[in-house]
């Protein structure tokens, strides 16, 4: 079935963010140095178009389906469920998409927006390496040139998701300015942008960013709630009760949560990276611990000290471990819509644990945080509750910080 | 009329070009800035840009990176660049103005920010991040607070942009002179005339060049262009190079070595 991307939402949904110039309420927008300023109305007149050409929707659909395997399956974790003691879990698979997490959606999508754009370089930054290793992928399967940009604490951290983005033919390159971690990535991403505009496209990674990125993530992400959302009617003759997801800068929650948006009994909930826990301020809790600000080009939620200077974040899992977050996770939470809560590192762990033994699946660290909050949610509710979690990625990448913190050497 | 306009009055009467040094303030410690801006004054500078530093400064090359970094490492808060710009207006009668991302002027409140900065002696805002599209606030509260506001416009400018730019700007049109980060450059692009020219013909606002510049033959070169003339990582540069002890002694002798050969030549 062919759809221009988002038929179905605009059909039937009365949420309409965000605005012409990328404002979700007060946050978003589009701060940006001016030499990128005509690149991002550029990229913007593009999206528009293709979004619009049935043709585009077509081979991305075609792709999607054969290339990385979508539909992803709605599986209901019995075990898990029956363990816990309260409402049914049901697991959106996205770490069966290939390259194993979420991340490739909106890889792909950008990837092909930018063969019609007729821009021959592609540069990307990455924290944990899955976006990058993403880009990377896409970049190989349609013939484009890619550049990576990554901390050099991450790559020390990472270095399989390294080894693997160079195997994809992908050059990483090391940022050493600043804290050398994601965001710092993102900074050299965005000056590497300012300087090779005309050549180059930044495909970002997450929700954030100036606009169009965090609407063109999100709607290359929204494949997923809409499949969630078609698959639950399906399979389960209703909509889920809770919507849960883990939030870094947000693009696997907008993904999963858009689609549900207008459907006010579905709760909708966000878990973010409580580090070694909010109240010691090494954390990656944005929208719990944060305050409004702008960073790499959008207003919303960040985390920041009192003279307006962005802090450094913790987090056992590297991709949720960024200051920011995408701006309509902001607006959501500023309307009541969507809540956000924060999951620790130890209690990301018991999550990971769980689902190792009770439903033989090893999660991304990320997606353990969103398991780890379902754990303790469900035994508050009644059996016939459904909680629908996004599994936004697998585990292997994590095996080595995961046995680290177990006191197992690998190596 | 603005101390900013009536500076670039009185040059433009005088057939000359303004040169407008910029300074990491508290780079490389406070002192340094304290002692430098009236030597540079003295040694030819029109207006002086003052960088208040920030942790995640997307539009600058490595060096003014390293500057704000260190600042920041020195404890250069948004107080301390209040003071330093009290202390330097005791001093002397030409524009300063801040340069500065947008966040930290977003977090202090940004009404709030324009009134300190011109109870200060602060004259104008100079705000990268900040274009037409986003800058409704600041215009309002540099208004109230007698600020100038210069925007942007760059290489990739297109006719449309350079429109927003130059009826949102005041005090002067900040053109920045290749798509790309700030840094010295060995050579600046071809297509300057033609860029300038376009600017030109839709604004009555002064012009002033900045990235890239770095050597006597660039400022020579651009002097028939524009207005003013930005000089900020090459003069980082001499700081970070420079023995303590000489730092001011080396960064006067390259402004002049950067202005009298113009001087020459003109």
């Amino acid at each position: 079935m062919v759809q221009n991307l988002n038929s179905e939402l605009s059909e039937n949904q009365s949420y309409n963010m965000p605005d012409a110039g990328g404002h979700f309420g007060t946050f978003g927008g589009k701060y940006a140095p001016e030499t990128v300023m005509p690149a991002l109305t550029e990229l913007e007149a593009a999206y528009a178009e293709a979004k619009a050409d049935p043709s585009f929707a077509a081979e991305l659909a075609d792709l999607l389906r054969h290339y990385v395997g979508r539909p992803t399956p709605l599986y209901h974790a019995r075990r898990l469920s029956a363990h816990l003691g309260g409402a049914q879990i049901y697991l959106k698979r996205e770490d069966l998409a290939h390259t194993g997490a979420h991340k490739i959606n909106n890889a792909l999508g950008q990837a092909l927006l930018v063969k019609r754009m007729g821009k021959p370089r592609i540069i990307a930054e990455t924290g944990a390496g899955q976006h990058g290793v993403a880009t990377a992928t896409a970049c190989a399967m349609l013939g484009q040139e890619c550049i990576v940009y990554m901390g050099a604490v991450d790559i020390e951290r990472q270095a399989l998701n390294v080894f693997r983005m160079k195997l994809l033919g992908a050059e990483v390159r090391p940022v050493t300015s600043g804290s050398q971690t994601l965001k710092d990535a993102i900074n050299e991403a965005i000056r590497d942008w300012v300087t090779n505009v005309q050549t180059t496209h930044y495909l970002i990674g997450s929700s954030v960013g100036m606009h169009p990125y965090p609407k063109m993530v999100r709607d290359f992400q929204a494949v997923i709630g809409q499949e969630s959302r078609r698959q639950s009617l399906e399979q389960l003759g209703r909509l889920p009760d809770y919507v849960l997801a883990c939030v870094g800068g947000g693009s696997n929650a907008i993904g999963m949560f858009y689609p549900f948006v207008d459907d006010k009994e579905v709760r909708l909930l966000g878990v973010e990276a409580g580090g070694s826990g909010v109240a010691s301020g090494k954390h990656s809790a944005t929208l719990s611990a944060g305050r409004v600000g702008v960073l790499h080009g959008s207003k919303s939620y960040l985390l920041q000290d009192e003279q307006g200077q962005v802090i450094e974040t913790h987090s056992i899992s590297a991709g949720l471990d960024y200051p920011g977050v995408g701006p309509e996770h902001s607006y959501l939470k500023s309307i009541g819509r969507a809540e956000y809560q924060a999951i620790d590192d130890q209690e990301a762990l018991e999550g990971f644990k769980l689902l190792c033994r009770f439903e033989g699946i090893i999660p991304a660290l990320e997606s353990s945080h969103a398991l780890a909050q379902a754990a303790k949610l469900a035994p508050t509710l009644s059996q016939d509750k459904i909680i629908l979690v996004n599994l936004s990625g697998r585990g292997d990448k994590d095996i080595f910080t995961v046995a680290d913190e177990f006191g197992v050497k690998l190596k | 009329m603005s101390r900013i306009a009536q500076t670039f009055a009185r040059l433009k009467a005088e057939g000359k070009t303004a040169f407008m040094p910029f300074v990491t303030i508290g780079f490389p410690d406070l002192d340094t800035t304290a002692e430098l801006v009236p030597a540079l004054l003295d040694a030819g500078a029109n207006l002086i840009e003052l960088g208040v530093p920030f942790s995640d400064p997307i539009a600058e090359g490595p060096t003014i990176q390293r500057s704000s970094f260190k600042a920041l490492e020195n404890g250069i808060t948004l107080q301390k660049c209040f003071e330093t710009a009290r202390a330097i207006r005791a001093k002397t009668d030409a524009p300063l103005l801040f340069m500065g991302y947008y966040n930290p002027v977003f977090s202090y409140g940004v009404e709030r920010y324009a009134a300190e900065c011109a109870a200060n002696g602060i004259d104008g805002l100079i705000i990268p991040d900040l274009p037409p599209e986003e800058a409704a606030e600041a215009q309002e509260a540099c208004r109230k607070a007698g600020l100038d506001l210069p925007c942007f416009v760059a290489p990739t400018s297109t006719e449309d942009r350079i429109k927003a730019a130059v009826t949102s700007a005041s005090g002067f049109i900040y053109c920045v002179s290749l798509a790309g980060v700030t840094g010295a450059r060995s050579a600046l692009p071809e297509y300057l005339p033609t860029f300038i020219g376009k600017v030109r013909s839709q604004t009555d606002l002064p012009l002033v060049l900045g990235f890239g510049i770095s050597k006597p033959e660039h400022f020579a070169a651009v002097r028939p262009l524009v207005d003013g003339v930005i000089v900020g990582s090459a003069l980082i540069d001499v700081l970070e190079k420079a023995p303590a002890e000489e730092r001011t002694a080396q960064a006067v002798s390259f402004v002049k070595t950067l202005l009298n050969e113009n001087q020459n030549k003109s």
